[in-house]
Formats: structure tokens, sequence, C-alpha cells
């Protein structure tokens, strides 16, 4: 019992001083801290643990409000002569759209931009001529300089480096002899070098005057915010429309390629820009981290050799830099004598993400694109910790940067023409401010080309943007019929489609577009349904008229039926619910696909049954509303015209721009079964009269032989205009769950599908 | 021996049975340990004080017992700003290092109070209650340090928010005093409001060398992109009234104007607007009959008629937030706070954090030279997007506007985000109002990419004890062309995998086929579901009615015909 006691003493003895010892344990380092480091704390006699701490005591506020409003109230200057004071005060190197820019030239006819005619004599580089043509061949091109808002040169400003054989002479003169130039107000100079050796100034060589640069490798000293546009660096191989896909395939898990880091690319040795390039070895591992230079560039590389050339030189010439590239999780774009350098572009294709080594450079499209989530912005004075910086991002974050780099090579950089419009589209959003795009808009899918904010500035009203707002689809349809034949009898086909539609539980609005050189028929005549039905004459009777984004659709989905498609009500209901899963998408019944037929050396159009499509015919289609808008102002008025003469292809057209627009297939969904005629791909026939004087219109259109072979050269046309296929194959078919399957069919919600 | 060999096992109990002797001792050991105790705890503050009578006096957190500096006549000032100043060419970076939690380190400098020669304060305010919070906030935050030579970035706590208030040399004199200042490499001074008579430039008319400008009211042309921050100028009504967050939707009013000092020529342009559209516009301005002060800043008037301010805000769609002498207007934080969509009338002007914010998603922006088309501009904005518009601008407020702290951090961590771009916030993060954060679906595969055949697939197949069905979906799996590797997981801990191509004979296996009905199976996979539900605090699975088949599934035609004919055939 003594024994246990003591024991029991000891024990509570030992836990106080344990207790005692942790207490003052803390203390002891926290004491030393301040006389161990005497000379920070000393600042001007600021003793240790100067912490700010919250002051008591009566405050004044910052402001009082009589005083703030008595200042704006003794303003006497007018605004409108402050207004026009900036316009005075603020040009040349600090122009910005408010005074050096006239928007009144845009108010009346929108935002067009013309292009100088081009001179006899004139030389154009490749490049130039690719921006010129892409300019001519967009929507924003005018050839009346009255209606001009902005003024494109026909003067190849784009070398102007004085060394370069591309370099033109006295630009300045002939800038100044051009009855338009207005002092450069309202014109937009293409530039991607400037200055030459020894110090690559970012100057042209001529007086720009109030003119906006769209220029490569700006740096942010001399970019002029909301007035300049930063473009990338493109090669005079870049080709003019269309443009290469991105490199990434498809995903991989967890991320990582072979190497880290990589470099290729020449060592300057002295000058401008050679530092950041001449430390690179420091990080060079020649196992992740593998950073190459070489010295032999120009003749006498030689003479500026220095003790590693050798080394490097042999280093560098032991890898490939396409395999480097394409095999690399990141990929290092150091400053070479300008700020940007081809490797920028070069890594986003290759899916490569770029780490960025060019103090102050103003990187392309900063203006809208959010460069934080494609690239790795370094910085040129902490080169040491760029291997632990890449090393330290996380896998999620690496498998979406890199998706991002493809996102945006595909949406602004792979043809000139998507590098021009760009530019053209970041201008527009300054002229019309109140109808430009979030940004939203411009770094998320499909991309600022396609999302015009002319047909809404609301991401609701898009159907881009419902899972990243975190909002369902709509609820409802409008139907548009289209016809061409006129009413003769209630069995029409027209008619039992009409009752069928408007029956269904998501109709809102059936529209009947009436394509008929016949006068309207009665209002009476058109069958009683729950929903309003509204007749509309189609403008001057063409085809394309079915795809003009009328006020009088309600909703944001829309049906597109042909008079004489054939549709139950459950089959109506099923597509519908499917759409709802796939907004984006074209969902629709008949399918058709394309094919490379490599004998003629041209794309093939075929209706046969397959087990792939690529195209969903708009006779009985669901699609988001925009897509009307769409087809009206972006695609260009020579294939609009050329669909409406021949009466034919508008629906093979809407199937390319959605394509172009998801880069996805569209969505076949099952349908009924009905006669073989119909299902081997050749359409009945109605025996209807047809509307006399439209022989184009005729629904007969689908038993002409010329039909087929029409579609055929239209495939052909889209495709060269689009610059590539963007028609994408699907071997999948949506049908209900228990379709065809083996139970009762009174457990199956669209049962009527299954009975012909 | 044995009942106290009992007690002794019961531990404290034991006390009360003890001989006094004994007693008398645990008392002296434990009062012992409780002065030990009380020492040390005297201890932990003692030296302190000792140490430096200064820093106790700024303990006791009273202004005016800040330590007084004279500023000598001839005292250096710094160069005004330079406007080619960016983060490559006036910060340090090395001061801010590579750490892994990739946030700067901010210091403060204590207090002080400084006077000319003559002993005049260099500011008619000292510090302000609001920089007082702002700098409290930012002490409290993750950002602080106390330590001067770990800090990457230095404010002053001479307050410099209202340049009203400050005589400029003696200002830039006492800047340039500061220990650290350096050129004012890596300081960063908050203003709100900048300029003065008459023309009102529009940043800090105190030279301050490369000092970095969070301020408020800057035009296009005083901004340093990528160096300075745009912030908002701060209301008082943010603490003083109490607004709720009301529904997005149609208000009452269309368009309201409440700012009292608007330009005549700009009153008259509303005034116009009014005539033309008549009950839709509501045109405040302040109330001639009311005595000055404070109240006369929380009433409105119109021919007569008293509104509250900004209560009144509540009951437009849209609110004219106009310049004035200056860029930035307070009424931009009412506006925002009472969810009316702002329309900004006020040409270059910098919005608040708009490296950050996307604007476009809470305002309308309209050249101030299309004043009188302002009515016909907003009646083209879509329903939906004023009700976006009306949810973005609250949710702004509440983020970034609603006070100093919300104000001053935001300021650090956009900073923050230039100096570890790699780690920055997302536009998602800046701009998600909660709502949209909970129920928005961001897929970390979002590229539209249809993979191609050749890399193929792994199955990767779980298995338990059913050996022979195991075996069965191996042989099937097996004849598919894209498959590029075959895991099984064998999760049986009982036996070890069968090698080879030896088969188990496994009688109970059929009996175990049919588990997936067993009814127990299925209740603990509704637990399963609602206890995932409840985790995730919402329903993410979502319920459609299609199934994906092959374009020919069942349909009459040629089997052979077919790339996937078997299909539905079970």
């Amino acid at each position: 019992m003594q024994a246990k006691k003591r024991y029991l003493i000891l024990l509570s003895a030992g836990a106080c001083l344990i207790l005692l010892f942790c207490l003052g344990g803390i203390q002891v380092p926290l004491s030393r801290r301040g006389p161990s480091r005497p000379h920070d704390r000393r600042l001007s006699g600021y003793g240790p643990g100067a912490r700010w701490r919250h002051m008591s005591g009566y405050l004044q506020p910052f402001s009082s409000w009589e005083q703030d409003r008595s200042d704006d109230l003794t303003e006497h200057i007018s605004p409108r002569q402050k207004r026009d004071a900036n316009s005075g005060l603020y040009t040349g190197k600090r122009c910005r759209m408010e005074s050096c820019f006239d928007f009144s030239l845009c108010e009346r006819n929108g935002f067009k931009v013309y292009v100088y005619p081009q001179q006899k004599g004139e030389k154009l580089s490749e490049s130039y001529q690719n921006i010129l043509s892409s300019i001519e061949g967009s929507r924003f091109y005018t050839s009346d300089p009255g209606q001009a808002c902005l003024f494109v040169l026909s003067l190849d400003t784009l070398d102007r480096d004085q060394l370069s054989p591309q370099y033109v002479h006295n630009l300045k003169a002939k800038i100044q002899s051009l009855p338009l130039w207005n002092g450069g107000k309202n014109h937009i100079i293409f530039n991607l070098y400037s200055g030459t050796w020894p110090d690559y100034t970012e100057d042209l060589g001529f007086d720009i005057g109030l003119a906006m640069l769209a220029k490569a490798s700006i740096s942010t000293e001399n970019f002029r915010p909301d007035f300049d546009v930063s473009i990338p660096l493109f090669s005079k191989d870049h080709p003019r429309t269309g443009g290469e896909k991105g490199y990434l395939k498809y995903n991989t898990i967890p991320p990582y390629r072979k190497y880290m880091l990589v470099f290729k690319g020449k060592r300057y040795l002295t000058g401008i820009g050679s530092d950041t390039r001449n430390a690179l070895y420091h990080i060079h591992n020649s196992e992740d981290v593998v950073l190459l230079t070489t010295c032999k560039h120009g003749k006498d590389w030689q003479k500026h050799k220095d003790a590693r050339c050798n080394k490097d030189n042999a280093e560098y010439d032991k890898y490939d830099y396409r395999e480097m590239l394409y095999n690399s999780t990141f990929c290092l774009v150091p400053r070479g004598r300008r700020l940007g350098s081809f490797r920028f572009l070069e890594a986003l294709q290759a899916a490569c993400v770029p780490v960025m080594l060019s103090n102050g450079w103003e990187l392309p499209f900063s203006e809208i694109i959010d460069w934080n989530r494609a690239a790795v912005i370094g910085d040129e004075r902490l080169l040491l910790q760029i291997p632990s910086t890449v090393h330290s991002i996380h896998q999620d974050k690496i498998l979406s940067l890199r998706q991002q780099t493809q996102f945006l090579w595909e949406a602004y950089f792979n043809s000139v023409e998507k590098i021009v419009l760009t530019t053209l589209e970041i201008i527009q959003d300054r002229v019309l401010l109140h109808t430009s795009r979030s940004n939203l808009m411009w770094n998320s899918l499909p991309g600022g080309l396609f999302t015009l904010p002319q047909y809404s500035t609301s991401l609701r009203d898009f159907p881009f943007y419902y899972a990243e707002l975190g909002i369902k689809p709509p609820s409802k349809f409008t139907a548009i019929i289209h016809v061409v034949t006129p009413l003769v009898s209630q069995s029409q086909p027209v008619m039992k489609l009409l009752v069928a539609v408007a029956k269904s539980q998501y109709c809102a609005q059936v529209i009947v577009l009436w394509n008929c050189e016949k006068p309207l028929p009665a209002k009476h005549r058109w069958p009683a349904t729950s929903v309003p039905v509204t007749v509309i004459e189609g403008e001057s009777k063409v085809i394309s008229s079915r795809f003009l984004p009328y006020n009088t659709i309600p909703t944001d989905a829309v049906l597109s039926l042909d008079e004489d498609t054939v549709l139950s009500t459950t089959e109506v209901d099923f597509a519908f619910t499917v759409w709802q899963s796939f907004p984006d998408r074209i969902v629709g019944y008949p399918a058709r696909s394309h094919f490379w037929d490599s004998n003629k050396e041209r794309w093939g159009y075929t209706s046969k049954w397959t087990n792939d499509y690529s195209m969903v015919l708009t006779g009985a289609a669901i699609y988001h509303k925009y897509y009307h808008d769409l087809y009206t102002t972006y695609l260009p008025a020579s294939l609009k015209i050329m669909v409406d003469q021949m009466s034919n292809c508008e629906d093979i057209l809407m199937n390319f721009l959605v394509s172009l627009v998801t880069k996805l297939p569209p969505i076949k969904v099952t349908q009924k079964k009905q006669y073989k005629e119909t299902m081997m791909g050749q359409p009945l026939v109605p025996l209807n009269p047809s509307c006399q004087g439209t022989k184009q219109n005729s629904p007969s259109r689908w038993a002409d032989p010329d039909h087929f072979a029409q579609r055929q050269t239209c495939m052909n046309k889209f495709a060269s205009w689009f610059g590539a296929m963007p028609l994408v194959h699907s071997q999948m078919r949506l049908d209900p769950v228990l379709f065809k399957d083996q139970v009762s069919i009174l457990r199956k919600k669209y049962r009527d599908i299954e009975r012909l | 021996m044995y009942t106290s060999g009992k007690y002794s096992s019961r531990g404290p109990a034991l006390i009360p049975r003890m001989k006094t002797k004994h007693r008398i001792y645990y008392i002296t050991l434990f009062s012992v340990v409780l002065l030990g105790l009380i020492a040390t705890g005297m201890f932990q503050f003692w030296p302190h004080s000792i140490e430096s009578t200064a820093d106790w006096t700024l303990d006791k957190r009273s202004v005016h017992d800040a330590p007084l500096i004279r500023l000598p006549v001839s005292s250096p000032i710094p160069e005004r700003g330079d406007l080619s100043c960016r983060m490559h060419t006036c910060f340090d970076v090395y001061r801010c290092g590579y750490n892994p939690k990739n946030r700067i380190k901010v210091y403060i400098y204590p207090l002080q109070r400084f006077v000319d020669e003559l002993g005049v304060p260099i500011s008619s305010t000292g510090l302000s209650r609001e920089y007082n919070d702002l700098l409290s906030a930012i002490s409290d935050s993750d950002f602080y340090t106390d330590d001067v030579t770990r800090a990457c970035l230095f404010i002053p706590s001479i307050d410099v928010l209202n340049q009203n208030s400050l005589r400029i040399r003696e200002t830039a004199q006492a800047l340039a005093m500061l220990p650290r200042w350096d050129k004012g490499m890596n300081h960063l001074l908050f203003n709100m409001l900048p300029g003065g008579p008459p023309d009102y430039n529009t940043a800090l008319d105190v030279p301050r060398d490369r000092a970095l400008l969070a301020g408020g009211g800057f035009s296009t042309w005083t901004y340093r992109q990528g160096y300075d921050v745009s912030i908002p100028v701060y209301s008082p009504l943010s603490a003083d009234v109490d607004l709720p967050e009301r529904q997005p939707g149609p208000r009452h009013y269309f368009i309201l104007s409440s700012q009292t000092a608007i330009h005549r020529e700009y009153r008259a342009e509303l005034e116009r607007l009014k005539e033309e559209n008549g009950e839709a516009l509501l045109l405040l301005d302040k109330c001639s009959n009311l005595s000055q002060g404070a109240a006369s800043a929380r009433k409105r008037c119109y021919k007569g008629q008293v509104y509250d301010y900004p209560q009144i805000l509540q009951e437009s769609s849209f609110c004219v937030v106009l310049r004035g002498a200056r860029l930035g207007q307070a009424a931009l934080s009412d506006v925002l706070q009472a969810g009316c969509v702002p329309v900004i009338l006020a040409d270059s002007y910098i919005l608040p954090f708009s490296e950050v914010l996307d604007w476009k998603r809470a305002s309308v922006v309209i050249p101030e030279e299309k004043l009188s088309e302002m009515y016909t501009i907003l009646k083209s904005i879509p329903h939906r997007q004023v009700e976006e518009m009306q949810r973005q601008a609250r949710w702004f407020w509440e983020a970034y506007f609603s006070s100093m702290k919300a104000i001053g951090l935001t300021t650090l961590q956009i900073i923050n985000d230039r100096i570890y771009p790699y780690a920055a916030r997302t536009y998602e993060q800046w701009n998600n109002p909660p709502v949209v954060k909970w129920s928005s679906v961001n897929s970390p595969l979002f590229l539209p990419l249809i993979p191609p055949r050749a890399p193929g697939f792994t199955a990767v197949v779980l298995t338990y004890d059913r050996v022979e069905s195991l075996f069965r979906v191996i042989t099937e799996i097996s004849k598919v062309p894209s498959l590029a590797k075959l895991l099984v997981v064998w999760n049986n801990q009982n036996k070890s995998p069968p090698e080879g191509e030896k088969k188990f004979k496994c009688p109970e296996c059929t009996a175990i086929d049919g588990l997936s009905l067993d009814q127990t199976h299925m209740v603990e996979r509704s637990e399963c579901i609602n206890k995932f539900a409840s985790v995730f605090g919402t329903m993410p699975l979502k319920v459609v009615e299609h199934r994906a088949d092959p374009v020919l599934y069942k349909d009459d035609f040629p089997e052979k015909l077919k790339s996937f004919p078997n299909i539905g055939s079970l």
C-alpha cells in the first residue's frame, strides 16, 4: 500500500513537471526569438511583436457624405467638354478606344470592315494575302468605304524587319497618300515582326497615327489596353482556313507523359533576350527535364561561341524536336530575340502545356483569353523554380490545362482565318459594348466565334452552358412545319402530323411556315389543337427561310418538320426527352452518312442503311433555336444562296454547322417502322399536287435523280468553305430503355414506337 | 489489506480516507504545482512589457499613443508613379519566394503619427475607421506576417484612402521615411478617393515611386494593367443598412437614378428620358427641405415625395451609376447591395476588381454619349439576363464590396494570383455565386473527344469467389478486338487466385448468382443511395429514359451486315 501511494505521488509530481515544462518550453523559444534577430525588429525603434492591432477609440470615417457630394457638385467643367478634351490629350502611345476611335462610323451599318483595293505593283506576302482574304470572306466585309467602321490596309505591314526580304519600303509615304487614311482613325494594322538586330524595338518604322495594332510579340509596356490586339506569331505555312486539329485524341490518366518539361531551340549567346536561354542548362537534367539549345545560327556563330556550345550542340542533335513535343507534359516557351516565338502555337497544338518564360509579353488575345487555364505563366527571374513549380501542379489541373490548350487551339488559332476573325470579334465587342461576350463565352466551349452576343447576352439563351450554370434545359418545344404544297384535303399527311405533334405534352406552339405560292388557307381549315397554331409566310419562299430566327418562336427548343413527315406523339415525346440530355446537338430520326470517296478524291453522300451516320435530316429533328440564328448570321451568303437556288441541302448545311460548333455527331433516335420504301431511304412521294410555279419546292424533289447528285456537290462545296470536314460519325442510336426487351409491353412507357 | 487494495485501485476516492499527514502532503504538492502554473502564466506576458514599453502602449490600441514622427522639411520626396511599371519590372519577386502554400506574406507597418516641423499632422483625419478595419482584417488573415524579413508585400499604416484629407507633399515624405520603403518596391497603398479640384486626377496624386496602388476610380490612362488593382469605393451604408436579398425578378421601376450630385447636363438628359418613358423611370434627388447631415444621406426626394435610401434601390431593375467628379462612386456599392443591376456611365472607368470579375454578367456599361439611348438599350436585354445580373450583382457585393475586409483581402488575393499564377483562383471561383457553385456540373473531361479504337480499353473484373462466372466473363471479354488488357481484382481473402487455365468446381456459385435479386441486397443498396445523397448534400444522379443501341439494332435488316449483330440476342 505504501509503495502504491508513493508511486502515485511520484506519478502526479511527474505529470506536474511535464506540464510545467511544456508551458515553459513553448515560452522559451518565443522569448528567445526577439533578441536573436535584433536588427530585424529594431526598425525605427519598433520592438518585437509589432503586430498590427485594431485601434480603439473614436476614429473618423474616411469620407464624409457632404464633402464627397460637394466634390461632385463643384465640378464646373461639362462632362461633354471633358470627353472632347480627352481625344486631343490621349493620342499616340496613350490611345484608347475613347480617345482615338470614331464610334459613330459603326452606328449606321454595324461593325463592317473595309479592305483597301490592292494597288498595282504592290506585292503582298502570302500571310498578308491570307489575312485579307479571310476578312473579305467574312460576314463583316464591306466593299463600300462609306459603310465601314474599320479599315484594313492593302499594304503589307506584317514584316517590319528592315533586314527581311519581305520588308516594304516607303510605307510612310504610301500610307499618307491614301485618301481614306484620316490620320489612321478606325484603321487596324497587322504586324508579326518589328525592329531588327540588335535591339529589336517594337517600332514599325512609320507613323501609325491613331490606328490600332494587331501585333505579335507585343510587350505590356507598348500594348495599349482595350485598343491594340495581341495576336500570335504564325508561320507563312499556317493554313488560311480549316486548320489542323489538336494533337490530343484521347485523355490519359494519370496525365503524365514521358518528359515533364522540354525545350529545343537556338541560343543567342549575346544581345537582347539571350539571358534566359543561356541559363536553361541550370535546370536541364536530361531525364524528365530536357532543355536543349544550339549555338548554331547565323554565319558567324563560331565567333561568339562560349565554353558550353560544343557540349550543348552535341546534346541538341541527339533529340528529335517532334518526338519531344508530343511526349512531354509541359513545354517551355522562353522568349527569343522577340517576346513571342513559334514554340507557343506549336506547344498549344501538341497539347503540351506551355510554360511561359517571356517577361512582359502581352499574351495573344489576352483581352479575352484566360491563359491561366491553359498555360503556366512563369517568371524569367525565377527560372530555377520552374521544375519544382511544374512538379507541384496537381494531375487534375494538368488534365484540365491540356484539354484547354486543345480547345483554344481549335477555337482561335489553328488558321489565319480564326486569328483574323478573333481579332475582329474582339474589336466588335468593344464597339458594341452592351452586347459583348462575357469571359465565360470566350473561355469555354464552343468559344467566342460561335457564341454570337447579338443573339443574346444571356448565357441561359445558349445551348452550351446549362451544366455550367447548374440549370435544367428547357421543358417545351415549338414545332415548325415547313409546308410547300397547298391544302387540298383534311387527310393530307401534314394535317395528321400537326395533330400528332400538338398532342405532345412538351409542345408549346406549332408554327406552320407557308412556303407555297398559293395564298394562305383560311384559319378554320387547320385542325383544332390544344396548343396555338401560327401560320407565317416564308420570306421570298426560299428553303433557308425555315431556319430564320423567327421572333414568334417562344421556346429554346425547335422541332423542325417537313410536311410529309410521319410521326406519332410518342415518338416526339421520346425524342424531346433525349434532346434534353443533349441540348447542343441535333436529335432526330432519319440519318445519313458521309464518306471519303478515294477514287473520285471527294466527299460522298449516302442515304443507304449503314452502321453509322453523321447527319440527321432536319425534316424531323429537334435542336436549339440558337442554331437558326447561327445559320442565318454565321454562314456566308454564297452558301445560303446556293441552297436556296437548288432548294436542297439546307439540312446538310445545318448538320455541318452544328457539328462544327459541337465537334460531335448528331443523335438518331429510334423511329416507328413504316413502309419499306421509306426505310430504304426513298421517302414517300405524296400524291398531292404541288404549288404552281414553285417547281424547286416540290416535295417530289426526293424522287428527282438530280436531287441526289446535288447533295454530293453540296457536301464538297460546304467542306471547301469550312476548310475541313466537320461531320463526325456515330454508331449509336438512342432507344427507350425497354425497347424491344422481352418484357410486357404494358411496362414500357414508349410502347407505341415498337408497334407497327 | 484487502479493502485498501481495492480502494487504491479507484484513485481519487482514496483521498478522504487517507491519514491527515498524507492529506497535507498532497495539498502542499498541488499548491506548489498551482503556484508554478501561475508563475508560468505571468512569465508569458511579463518579459514583453519589460523589454519594450513602446510596444506595450501600442497594445493599449489607442491612436493617440502612437509614436510621433516629425518630418524635416528637406526630407526626400518619392518620385511620381512610373506608368510603365509592371510586376516584372517594378516588383521584387525574390521577396515572395517559393512556398508550398503559394501564399504571399504581408507586413503592416506599426502606427505612427507623422507631423511636419511645425507639428501639423500630414492628414486631417489621421487613421480612419475604414483603414483601421482594413488593416485589422489583413492582420487577422493568413496573409499576415509580423516578421518584416519574411514579408513579400508591405502595407504602410499611413492612411491615404481619401486624398482630400491629405497634405500631398508631406504624405509622400512620410512614405519615403518608412524603413523598408526602398523606392516603394513591394509596397501597397489603398486609396478610394483620388484627385482633387479642379481636374480630379483618377489616381492618387501622392508621389509614391514604384508602390502598387489599390485605387478606386482608375481610368484606363492611369491604371497600370497587371500592376495596380482597381478597388471599389467603400460605402458606409454597407455596414449601416441591412438590405435582405430579394428574389431576382421584375421590379416596380425599370430605371432608377438616385445619385444626388449629377452634373446638370446629365440631369437634363435624365429628365428628358423621364418625360419620354414616364413611370418606368424614377429620378431622385436630395431632399431640399431636410437639414444636412447623416440623416440626409438616407433620404431621397422626387417632387416633394420622400424615399428611403438605399431601400428604394430594391424597387428598381436597373440603377444608374453616373460618373461624378471622380469615376469611382460609392453608389455602385449601394446598388449592388440592393441587387439592382448597375448601369454604369463612366467612360474609361476601370471597374472594381476587373482583373478577376466578369462585369458583363453583373452590369451594363453604356458610353456616356449614349445616355439618351439608355432606355432602349436596357429594354433590349432579355428578362432572363436581368435576373441573372441581379443575382450576380448581389453576389459581387456580398463577396467583394460588403466590408473593408472583403475589399482588402480580395486585393491581396489578386496580387497573390499574379505571383503564383499556376495556383490562381479560377474564373468560376471568382464569379460563380455559391448557389451556382453547388449546382453546376463541370466535367473533368470537358473536351469533346471521340477517342480512336487504337489504344483499346482495359477490362477490370472484380471477383469474390464465383470462379466459374469469372472464367465465363474472361472468356467472353477476351474475344473483344479492342481489349488491350484484362485486370482481375481478386477479392477473396480465404483463397488464393487460381492459376492458369485450371478450372474450379464451385458448387455454391449458382446459389449466389441470384444475389442481385435478393431482397436484403436491394434494401442495402437503397440505404447506400440515401447515405451517399446525404453526404453529397444533393442527389447528383439524373434519370434518363434512353438507352444507347447500335444504329441498326433490331432493325429488319440482314444480320450479317450489322456491325454489332449479337447485341440483345441473349
